[in-house]
């Protein structure tokens, strides 16, 4: 029954993705990929990675989308942004674009080609996480908190000037 | 609690569908914000893929790397929205085939 | 100072006076200069003359070396013998009467200092041309009159057709000279010198008679003869070297340059004896040229035209007379049409001058009550150009055609050509006669003839008429010819009577009427016999399409320049790479990231099939 549960929620991670590729409406949009994220969330749970899951559910699919969320509600698009986006989603557009993604999946299962294994079924908890990353990972942690330093400093200057002039109008 | 005992290969073909989704949603979209999201929906495939191979063995690195992943699509996506914010000021639109100033 | 170097120094000195002093010099200082040197010249050429008549001494004198380059040192020397002095005789005495007569002819010309430079500078070149001992010294007298030629046929530059004619007298004679230039060097390499009698003596050493080498050394000079002397092929420019004045008409292409070629075949005979094919070939060409330049001249409206035609027409008969042998006769030929030819020229000049400038004979008319001097000259000149019986020119083509009989294997269609020409000459000389100068008068002349033009005239008469008892001092020079002791009297009764002939048919057509010139000019085969013989057997035209329009096309082909289509076409592929590879950067973010997918699927696809 869990292994059930298993196929379901890759179904449903896979076509909301799907879904939210292709919906002309960007908020739309980002409700399916939020549902999309949660799924994968399942997914984690399921194969014994509970950390990995929580942070998912945290900061993947609550700041990062969140953010997504808020700048479309602030550029305010509207029904014009809507038919824009539907006369580009016209079949025609899909082909070239289907192909290369079909054939690069192709590839990708003939790489993915060897003997069967499984999961081992072990769940590793956060204290082992924990103790990983501080360990022998802790350049790495360093090194991501220099990144974040930089998309902050970035995400702010860039962001500046929008908000102060978006009070006088352009 | 433990986790299931999923073959490997159906994960990583479900993590291969998403990337290839993410693609598709890239190469198709013209609007930045789509373009955006196709770039999350392929680095969370990436992610699933690792951590599906962390389950395998047993091991925190798959989840640590995840968790790296994690922060560098954070980083990404705090810029490239400021950086949509500044599109839409200067070309009043979010087509992205308007902004082809550096064409050859 | 030796008299024989002042022959050449007074026109030249001249000549320098009259260009440095850049045409400010008044009129009458320049006709002094311009005329009295040449009468010093006639004056030395006079004395060494009487001189060498007393003695027969052939006199030489080497001024100085021109070049000392190893064993070639050609000098600046003269050599003077019975030839040379006939030609310098002709050359400064009818140069003189023309030079008297050119100062009234241009008296109202602006550019008077020029024409007399260029003529003293044409007859020293001349000068030097026939006293020259090497035949370096002679290429460059013989160039020298070429560029006289050109300067003087283009005398009024301003008329662009003027500029045309004198080029290409000049381009036209240069392919001849070229010929010559390249018969030097191949004398020179075969025989290691170019003086002149040591040459033709070590021809004799070396060579047989009718060896390979002296019948193109001979053959290449022939056609540096033709050219200079207007014969076929090379004769098209003479009929339009007439866009001069009619003095230079006169001295340069009647009297003097023209028979330069006839001069150089006369002085390396030797040469020539040794070379039979070139000499059949001299004798057939002359013959030709002879027919060809009396039918077209029959068929000319122009009076110098008329004139010039006839000049290419008797040189032909001075090569048909060297090409059989018969040099003496050639050269004395020579003298009789320098009198002649120059007394008809300076007197077409006189009608010309006379009635402001009309050359078309048919607007002529009635002229013999109102130019009488003029009137007489003409009639003494064409007899003696006919040859009616007692005038030089009589004696003259008598010889020439009595040559061309006797010659030991007998030739007859030379000397039936060459009473079928004499017959034409008398045609188409009385022709011009009758037309001119009878009937009725269609243009008034507005002026008399001066006596600095009448006594030219005159004495030029005087020469024509008696010019045949002058005995020529040339019995050391050419091998004997054989005598005419064995030539049936029936053959001289043929030569008087056949000009007489002719002067009947004349009047047959032109004077009396009895015969209408115009049946014959209106049927179709008149009117398009007469257009083929007026443009002179359509020959330029030939020159035209053979040689001139394949040239001119191939310089516009080459006008856009065909071999930069090779460098450009490399240009042109690399920008066309240039634009194939911008097109790819269109700076749409979607393009980009779907060639980077495209670039993907290859790389995987490569790292799989290695993988397997």
């Amino acid at each position: 029954m869990m292994e059930s549960l298993f196929y379901i929620a890759a179904a449903v991670a896979l076509s909301a993705t799907v879904l939210a590729l292709t919906r002309a409406n960007a908020a739309h949009a980002l409700i399916y990929l939020i549902v999309s994220l949660l799924a994968v969330a399942v997914l984690f749970f399921l194969m014994g990675a509970p950390f990995a899951a929580a942070l998912e559910i945290l900061i993947y699919a609550g700041a990062i989308m969140v953010l997504f969320v808020f700048v479309i509600m602030m550029l305010n698009l509207g029904e014009a942004g809507d038919a824009q986006e539907r006369s580009g989603l016209r079949p025609r557009n899909w082909v070239i674009p289907g192909g290369m993604a079909a054939l690069l999946f192709v590839e990708l299962l003939f790489a993915l080609q060897q003997e069967p294994a499984l999961t081992s079924g072990v769940a590793v908890s956060p204290k082992e996480v924990g103790l990983a990353l501080y360990g022998p990972y802790v350049l790495a942690v360093e090194l991501a908190s220099m990144l974040l330093m930089a998309g902050l400093v970035g995400a702010y200057h860039l962001g500046r000037r929008f908000i102060v002039r978006s009070g006088s109008d352009d | 609690m433990g986790g299931l005992q999923v073959p490997m290969e159906h994960v990583q073909v479900l993590a291969a569908l998403l990337f290839s989704c993410g693609l598709l949603g890239l190469m198709l979209r013209r609007n930045i914000i789509f373009m955006l999201m196709s770039l999350e929906v392929m680095l969370n495939s990436a992610a699933l893929a690792f951590v599906a191979a962390g389950a395998k063995w047993g091991q925190a690195d798959g989840q640590i790397i995840f968790l790296l992943i994690l922060a560098v699509a954070a980083a990404e996506i705090s810029v490239g929205l400021g950086l949509v914010l500044q599109i839409q000021r200067r070309f009043k639109t979010l087509d992205m085939d308007a902004a082809n100033r550096l064409r050859g | 100072m030796n008299s024989l170097a002042l022959i050449p120094a007074f026109p030249l000195i001249s000549a320098v006076l009259l260009m440095a002093s850049t045409g400010r010099l008044p009129r009458q200082l320049a006709a002094l200069l311009g005329v009295g040197s040449i009468g010093l010249s006639a004056f030395c050429v006079a004395s060494v003359a009487q001189q060498f008549l007393a003695d027969g001494q052939v006199r030489e004198i080497t001024l100085w070396t021109w070049m000392a380059v190893d064993n070639f040192t050609p000098g600046i020397a003269f050599y003077v013998d019975g030839l040379t002095i006939v030609m310098m005789s002709v050359i400064t005495g009818i140069g003189f009467l023309i030079h008297l007569y050119s100062v009234e002819f241009m008296e109202t010309d602006e550019s008077f200092c020029r024409y007399f430079a260029y003529m003293n500078l044409f007859v020293a070149a001349m000068l030097l041309l026939v006293m020259a001992d090497n035949l370096l010294l002679l290429y460059l007298g013989w160039e020298g009159v070429g560029v006289c030629s050109y300067l003087l046929v283009g005398f009024w530059y301003r008329d662009p057709d003027n500029g045309k004619a004198a080029r290409k007298a000049f381009v036209v004679t240069r392919v001849g000279d070229t010929a010559m230039a390249l018969g030097l060097l191949l004398l020179f390499t075969e025989l290691g010198t170019l003086d002149i009698q040591p040459l033709m003596a070590a021809a004799n050493a070396k060579w047989q008679v009718g060896d390979s080498l002296p019948v193109l050394a001979t053959a290449l000079l022939l056609g540096g003869a033709l050219g200079k002397s207007a014969q076929l092929p090379l004769h098209t420019w003479l009929p339009d070297a007439m866009a001069g004045p009619t003095p230079v008409s006169a001295l340069i292409h009647a009297a003097t340059m023209v028979t330069a070629g006839v001069y150089l075949i006369a002085r390396t005979h030797e040469l020539f004896l040794l070379a039979p094919p070139t000499m059949t070939a001299i004798a057939w060409i002359g013959l030709a040229t002879l027919l060809l330049a009396a039918f077209t001249a029959l068929a000319q409206n122009d009076i110098k035209r008329i004139l010039a035609y006839s000049t290419i027409s008797q040189i032909g008969y001075m090569f048909l007379a060297l090409g059989v042998g018969a040099f003496s006769a050639g050269i004395f030929h020579l003298m009789t049409h320098a009198f002649f030819k120059a007394l008809l020229f300076l007197a077409a000049g006189a009608v010309i001058h006379c009635l402001h400038h009309e050359h078309n004979i048919f607007r002529m008319g009635g002229l013999r009550n109102r130019l009488p001097v003029v009137f007489a000259s003409f009639l003494i000149g064409s007899a003696a150009l006919a040859a009616l019986p007692f005038t030089s020119g009589f004696y003259s083509k008598d010889s020439i055609l009595l040559a061309a009989w006797s010659l030991p294997e007998i030739e007859p269609t030379l000397w039936a050509g060459g009473l079928l020409g004499a017959l034409l000459t008398a045609i188409y000389s009385f022709r011009l006669v009758f037309i001119v100068f009878f009937g009725e008068a269609t243009t008034e002349p507005d002026k008399q003839a001066g006596w600095k033009m009448a006594i030219p005239l005159i004495i030029l008469c005087v020469l024509a008429a008696m010019g045949g008892w002058i005995s020529q001092p040339l019995s050391n020079v050419f091998p004997a010819t054989e005598g005419h002791a064995g030539v049936a009297h029936t053959v001289e009764y043929i030569g008087i009577a056949i000009p007489l002939i002719g002067l009947v048919i004349a009047y047959l057509l032109y004077l009396g009427r009895q015969v209408s010139i115009s049946t014959i000019t209106e049927s179709p085969a008149g009117k398009a016999l007469q257009k083929f013989w007026f443009s002179g057997a359509r020959i330029d035209d030939l020159y035209h399409n053979v040689l001139v329009r394949p040239f001119t096309g191939f310089a516009r082909l080459c006008r856009n320049e065909p071999v930069d289509l090779l460098y450009n076409s490399v240009v042109k592929l690399i920008q066309m790479c240039h634009r194939v590879l911008a097109s790819l950067q269109t700076g749409e973010l979607r393009w980009y990231a779907t060639s980077m997918v495209f670039g993907l699927v290859l790389l995987i696809a490569i790292m799989l099939r290695n993988a397997s």
